[in-house]
Parts: C-alpha cells; sequence; structure tokens
C-alpha cells in the first residue's frame, strides 16, 4: 500500500516538473505584462488581441506560413510515402533494404544536420531558398515516417485479397482503390498526423532552408523574438490554446478508442456465443 | 507512350521509384554534399585544412567536448528519471496507464522553443541562477519523455510469467529486478538512449536561450559557421558530429541486437 502510494507520488511529482513551465506560460497568459512572470492583474487581452489583429502582422504571417507548409508537407508526403511503402513492399528483398537503409536516414540523422544538408544542395543548385524549399525540405523528413506507419499495414494486409480482386475482374486501380487503400488507411492517417505535427514543431530544418527573404514559421518567428530579448506576449495565449485543442484532441481520440475497444469486445463475444 | 506509361506502372514495385529518385536527391545527394564541402578549401581543391582548423582551434574541439559531457549527463538524469516512472507506469492498468503516458507526452506539443522559454520563466520565478544547471534541466525536460516511452513500451510487453517463474525459484524481490526485468528492458533503454542522446548532442538554440548565450553548445557552433558563410568550416564540423552520431548508433543497434537475442533465448 505504502509502496503504491510512493510510486504514484513519484509519477506525480515528475509530471509537475514536466508540467511546471507550461502551467506558468498558462497562468500567465492572463496577464497584460509584456515580461513572463511579472503578474498586472487578470486580462483577456492577449486571447482579443491575438484574434482582433492586435498583434503585429509578421505573427499573423508567421502562424499562415507555418500551417500552410504544414498541410502542403503532410499531404504531399502522405501521398509519396504511401505510394512508395505499396511499391517497396512489392520489391526484391535485397533492393527492399536499400531503399529502407534510404528511407531510415532522415529520421537517424538529427534535424540540424538534414537541415545544413539541405542548405548546401540548395546553395550548390543555386536555388532561391524560400516557401518552396521549405516545403520540400518538410516532405524529405516527413515522408520516412508515413512510410514506416503505412508498411505493417501492408505486410498485414493478406496478399490474395489483392489477386482476388483481380480474379474477379477489378481493373488494378479499382484493386488499388477498393481493396489495399482501405486496409492501409489507418497507417495513412497516422502518418498523415504526425508530418503534420513534426512539420509544426520544426525549427532546425526550417531555419536552414528559409532563404533571406524573411519567410517565418512560428519556430522561427519565436527564435528571432526571443534573441531579441523576449516572447511576444501573445505567444502565451496562442500556445496555451494550442495545448488545451491538443488535450481536448487526445482525450476524444482515447474516448473512441476506447469505445471501439469495448465493442469489438462485445462483438467476439457474440460472435463466440 | 501513354500504354506504356501504364504497363511500367502496373508493376507495384516501380511504385517506389518516384520517391527513390526523390530520396536520392533530398536525402542522399545533401549528405554526400557535407562531405564534399568538409574536404574543399575556400578555393575550391581537396584539403584536409577544415579538421586541422578544428584541432587547431582549442575553442571549437573544447565545444565538441563539452558538448558530450552535457549530453551524456542528460541521458543519464533522463535513465535514473525515466525507468522508475516507465516501471510504475508498466504495474498500473493498462487504461490508467494510457492516459498518464499520455499526458506525459501532451507537452511535447507545445513549440520546443516555448517550452524552452517557460523553463527560463520558471527558473526566474524562482530566482535561480540561468546557467548549466537551467541548461540541464531545460534538456532533461525536453527529452525525458523520449526515454520514458520506449522502456514503457518493453516494460509492459514483457512475459509476467518470467517474473513469476523466477520467484517460484526462489529469488529475491531485488534479484527479480537485477537479473530480469532489467536486463530484458535492456532494448527499451537503448533505444531511449539513442532518442535522448542524439538530439541533445545537436540541439543549438535551446542552449542560446537557456543560458542567455553564455554557453555554447556544438550545434551553436555549427550553426553560426554556416550564417556566418563558412561552409566548408560548418560542414567538417557537422562530418564530425555525423561521425560522433554514427558510432553511438552503431554501438547501440548492437547492444540493442544482442538484448533482443537474450530475450529470444530466454
Amino acid at each position: 500500500m505504502i509502496k503504491r502510494l510512493l510510486s504514484s507520488t513519484y509519477l506525480v511529482v515528475l509530471l509537475l516538473m514536466l508540467y511546471a513551465p507550461i502551467i506558468i506560460i498558462a497562468i500567465y497568459s492572463f496577464t497584460e505584462s509584456r515580461v513572463l512572470g511579472n503578474w498586472t492583474g487578470f486580462s483577456t487581452e492577449l486571447y482579443s488581441s491575438l484574434f482582433s489583429g492586435g498583434v503585429n502582422n509578421s505573427l499573423i504571417d508567421a502562424i499562415k506560413n507555418t500551417f500552410i507548409i504544414a498541410i502542403v508537407a503532410a499531404v504531399a508526403s502522405t501521398l509519396l510515402g504511401t505510394i512508395a511503402a505499396i511499391g517497396i513492399h512489392d520489391m526484391k528483398y535485397r533492393k527492399r533494404r536499400v531503399v529502407n537503409f534510404m528511407n531510415n536516414l532522415p529520421i537517424l540523422n538529427p534535424d540540424i544536420i538534414t537541415g545544413i544538408s539541405l542548405f548546401l544542395l540548395f546553395v550548390s543548385l543555386g536555388v532561391t531558398q524560400g516557401y518552396t524549399t521549405v516545403i520540400l525540405a518538410h516532405i524529405a523528413f516527413c515522408t520516412p515516417y508515413v512510410v514506416l506507419s503505412v508498411m505493417p499495414r501492408l505486410v498485414q494486409m493478406n496478399p490474395n485479397i489483392y489477386e482476388a480482386a483481380l480474379d474477379l475482374g477489378a481493373t488494378p486501380f479499382q484493386a488499388m482503390r477498393h481493396v489495399i487503400i482501405p486496409e492501409i488507411r489507418p497507417g495513412m492517417i497516422s502518418g498523415l498526423l504526425l508530418s503534420f505535427t513534426l512539420s509544426i514543431d520544426d525549427f532546425a530544418v526550417t531555419i536552414f532552408t528559409n532563404g533571406t527573404d524573411g519567410l517565418q514559421t512560428l519556430s522561427t518567428y519565436i527564435y528571432a523574438d526571443a534573441r531579441k530579448g523576449g516572447l511576444t506576449p501573445e505567444l502565451r495565449a496562442l500556445s496555451t490554446i494550442i495545448l488545451v485543442v491538443v488535450l481536448v484532441l487526445l482525450i476524444v481520440v482515447n474516448f473512441r478508442a476506447r469505445r471501439q475497444a469495448k465493442q469489438a469486445e462485445e462483438q467476439r463475444i457474440t460472435l463466440k456465443n | 507512350m501513354q500504354s506504356r506509361f501504364v504497363k511500367f506502372f502496373s508493376r507495384r514495385r516501380n511504385w517506389s521509384i518516384p520517391y527513390v529518385l526523390f530520396l536520392v536527391v533530398f536525402v542522399v545527394v545533401p549528405l554526400v554534399l557535407i562531405m564534399f564541402y568538409a574536404f574543399q578549401s575556400k578555393d575550391g581543391g581537396f584539403s584536409l585544412e577544415n579538421f586541422q582548423r578544428f584541432i587547431n582551434q582549442p575553442e571549437a574541439a573544447n565545444t565538441f567536448i563539452y558538448s558530450i559531457g552535457i549530453a551524456l549527463i542528460t541521458t543519464i538524469i533522463c535513465i535514473l528519471l525515466g525507468y522508475p516512472a516507465a516501471y510504475v507506469l508498466a504495474r498500473l492498468n493498462s487504461s490508467t496507464a494510457r492516459v498518464v503516458v499520455m499526458l506525459f507526452i501532451l507537452p511535447m506539443w507545445v513549440n520546443v522553443l516555448v517550452r524552452t522559454l517557460a523553463t527560463v520563466a520558471l527558473f526566474d520565478f524562482l530566482k535561480l541562477p540561468l546557467g548549466e544547471g537551467a541548461l540541464i534541466f531545460g534538456m532533461v525536460y525536453n527529452f525525458l519523455p523520449f526515454m520514458i516511452y520506449p522502456i514503457y513500451n518493453v516494460l509492459q510487453k514483457m512475459d509476467r510469467s518470467l517474473i513469476e517463474a523466477a520467484e517460484d525459484l526462489g529469488a529475491t524481490p531485488r534479484q527479480v529486478f537485477t537479473r530480469v526485468v532489467f536486463p530484458l528492458s535492456m532494448p527499451g533503454i537503448v533505444s531511449g538512449v539513442m532518442m535522448v542522446f542524439m538530439p541533445t548532442i545537436s540541439t543549438f538554440a535551446i542552449a542560446e536561450l537557456l543560458t542567455m548565450n553564455n554557453i555554447k553548445l556544438f550545434g551553436t557552433t555549427i550553426q553560426e559557421n554556416i550564417n556566418n558563410g563558412m561552409w566548408h568550416y560548418g560542414a567538417a564540423l557537422s562530418l564530425i558530429m555525423l561521425v560522433i552520431i554514427g558510432i553511438t548508433s552503431l554501438f547501440t543497434d548492437s547492444e540493442a541486437e544482442e538484448a533482443a537475442n537474450d530475450g529470444g533465448l530466454l
């Protein structure tokens, strides 16, 4: 009993330590003070100024850029990665190993190396860096994760059902659409979500590929801001909002997963009977 | 023409070709370019001058060793804090455990730089000085979930009957842990080490913000060189980092394989 109490206390203390900085941000998002850590009375000013455009345009631009880049990169990575995974799955063992190795490179590489290597590529090719280069760079480090999340689905799939569809007169395209895609969809979705979050959170690769024309994402904006000596206060409100949205999403997903598991269990029991 | 195109892509293995080309252009060639730049002098010929400069310039070399030290300390603290947490988590019932694991991962959704600035605020709030302590706290804070998660995964999947068997054979709880549970959780620790050590050794920005620019890590040195147009030297430093990471991953790979084999034998 005491042991249990001790161990749960440990978890709680550790969680408190992890959450302390975030809790501070959330608390100080309800005060107007420019400096984090200085309480000047309760106010929702930061939230209203975030939504009414009271903040400077460059922050709004950075937020827009972050989302545009993340959406484009995530969708492109999911398409490229899914098609690639289907192809790789069908390859001979030795070639498959080579491709898998190349696919793992961006995952194993620290992001600073990915950033610098792509920077050198764009510089050598004489490409002006900007939107396109950032998106290409994000596709480069997101797609491997899509391949990795789609692949297990393909491996689990019964290869005969694709053949069966062909035998029953489906064109390869129809077989793909109605047989393979539904089977691998969960992998595609988790790849898409993973890419989206990786892209939104990226800092190291973006800073090396965004060029000198002043293209900023949220990360690079915060970095520039912090170097100038402080976080734009509205970012406290934005971070709090992101945290709450993610929390709600996770609760919903968790709740749904639990309900589905329960349903599956019930179905299994009725089938047994 | 069109039918040849259709025929080519009706073989599914050919579907991987666009991605393979993409990988070559955006992953393989850039990495080769790092090597190319690293061994090139400013006037374009082959040279080792960038590496000589690294050895002769105590500042960069010192930063390099210091960064490895910080990464090691961070990794060790993460193991010491993370292992017990993973162990406790693995003993909870699965639905509670899932919620707690989620709580551990949730902070990762706040932008890394915002979290780092929040750590700075926390230290200010508690009137603690910003420096090495803050740096290590910030690193542990950022990477601890990456240690807990893989260890938890391994512990949770561990075959309970092995523990019961050890108990039946008269092992004390301590022996059960040191002889059975801990060796079997090695693969989790190894992947945790990979996921903590590698990013810590390559971070930049985080260190700058946590120490008010007082402590420089190797990542920062690389970034500064690249930003200041010293691509060749920056590439050489990147290559040195890549080598360290390659060595670590080789070491941890064989370790993980060994541990997996041991697990298989059992």
